[in-house]
């Protein structure tokens, strides 16, 4: 019974949209939506915005994501790193990274790179903290345990340490990737020349509010995907936890 | 053949707050101990010293050859399957086949591969117990291992216990403040009060123990415990 008025508002909108009491410059009706999404996965503009900034995505995630695990298990596994680096990242982490887009601009420019750094300065906090929590998490209990046993040290770590800050790291992911999303449409404002971004600003120059709907129909798709790809991968993983 | 425990003059304090005040203990090889006593006499402290958790002592602690242990709490790696929680950290080879073997001991053979957040309290235990033996210990430290588990489950672990001890023979030292526990399955009883050895028993009973066997001794050792069963009866 939930899609009851979901479906409800879609057909009031398009009410709206015939009538006229919804001006087509103001909201595209979800007929001329569903029509334009045709048009342009037709002639291949949807495929060319969508890898591209599918790219972004994947680059900016890669560079943060090797950032950000690094430090988080430099951090993680020992007091001097904790020491050194934990500081300056929880400092750096109460700046809203997509305040940083006029240094970024200045730094690296209006090309691909300030978008690629928005991503991955949105995807390098949250791995940091969940995974540098998750491994101090780790029940000192176990660790005890696998001394007395017998573990080496790397032993400690590979089957101890780090499955147990698993959990607490898929939950980082998950909120990275949701930040990475919002980096790039973010990012996407600044000078795009190709990707999604592009297209919705382009749009909004011809007052095309059905092209620019298309656009945040499919970003939030993209969203949604990644995010049930993360939830499949937990299920994976986490498959012990079976209760 | 030196005995694989031997404590002299240990002390041990956490600021100005003596834990152990002076222990002098030997344990013979194959030996079952028993330590009694209340909670925060010390008894947890000693073990962990012993396991070489905390080398932060006075006076002499000597521990040789292979130690193991076994907690209150089973403290399996639940990301682990049961039989590589058995095998990790023996470096061998063969250590599933070892595993499995050290299962059917625990009479668990069919839990090789479950995870081990599906076992029962009882059964948890029983891998812990596993996962000590296969490491062949000279020195078995057993902390409070049935604490946790309900009454039944209790008495079939100490039969398994001291099966498993007559067949590998370890010194053991079993911390405990359950004297019919203690009664049951130790060659000598140790009762440990502000972190002194106060009392030692030695139970001469013959194996397997039954409960009105232990009756007579009960008596003794809880009265050096402080309770006194006359009075409270």
């Amino acid at each position: 019974m939930r899609w009851i008025s979901p479906v409800a508002l879609v057909l009031l909108w398009q009410l709206a949209s015939s009538t006229g009491v919804l001006p087509p410059e103001k909201l595209a009706s979800p007929l001329t939506v569903a029509q334009s999404a045709g048009e342009l996965i037709a002639d291949g503009q949807l495929a060319d915005a969508f890898v591209v900034s599918l790219g972004r995505v994947f680059f900016g995630f890669l560079i943060g994501g090797i950032i950000g695990v690094a430090l988080g298990l430099v951090s993680g596994l020992s007091r001097w790193g904790e020491t050194l680096l934990d500081p300056p990242v929880q400092m750096l982490r109460t700046l809203p990274h997509l305040g940083l887009i006029p240094l970024f601009i200045l730094w690296f420019g209006i090309g691909e790179e300030p978008k690629l750094a928005l991503v991955a300065a949105g995807v390098a906090f949250p791995l940091y903290l969940n995974l540098h929590a998750g491994i101090r998490q780790t029940d000192p209990g176990l660790v005890e345990a696998a001394k007395v046993l017998g573990y080496s040290r790397i032993e400690r770590i590979v089957h101890v340490v780090l499955p147990s800050a698993v959990p607490q790291t898929l939950v980082g992911l998950r909120i990275a990737l949701g930040t990475a999303w919002l980096s790039l449409i973010v990012g996407e404002q600044i000078n795009a020349d190709a990707g999604l971004g592009f297209l919705i600003n382009n749009a909004r120059e011809f007052l095309r509010t059905d092209v620019v709907v298309v656009g945040l129909v499919v970003y939030a798709l993209l969203g949604l995907t990644t995010d049930a790809l993360v939830r499949l991968l937990e299920r994976r993983v986490l498959r012990w936890r079976t209760r | 053949m030196a005995n694989p425990v031997s404590l002299r003059g240990l002390r041990k304090a956490f600021g100005a707050r003596t834990v152990l005040d002076g222990i002098d203990l030997e344990i013979a090889p194959g030996e079952f101990v028993a330590l009694l006593g209340r909670s925060g006499c010390g008894k947890s402290t000693l073990l962990r010293i012993l396991a070489g958790l905390d080398r932060e002592i006075d006076g002499e602690a000597r521990v040789s050859g292979a130690v193991s242990i076994a907690f209150q709490q089973p403290r399996l790696l639940p990301w682990r399957k049961v039989w590589r929680n058995i095998a990790l950290g023996l470096h061998k080879p063969d250590g599933r086949s070892i595993a499995l073997k050290a299962l059917q001991e625990v009479r668990l053979p069919d839990h090789a591969d479950a995870w081990p957040l599906t076992l029962s309290g009882g059964e948890a235990q029983r891998v812990s117990l596993a996962r000590a033996l296969v490491r062949e210990p000279d020195v078995l430290l057993l902390d409070e291992p049935f604490g946790a588990l309900d009454a039944l489950t209790r008495l079939a672990m100490h039969h398994l216990v001291e099966d498993l001890w007559a067949r590998h023979r370890p010194a053991v030292l079993l911390v405990t403040h359950d004297v019919d526990e203690a009664l049951l399955l130790a060659d000598r009883i140790l009762v440990l009060d502000e972190g002194r050895i106060v009392a030692t028993h030695h139970v001469d009973l013959p194996r397997p123990r039954r409960r009105a066997s232990v009756v007579e001794q009960r008596t003794r050792v809880l009265a050096d415990l402080g309770v006194d069963v006359e009075t409270a009866a």
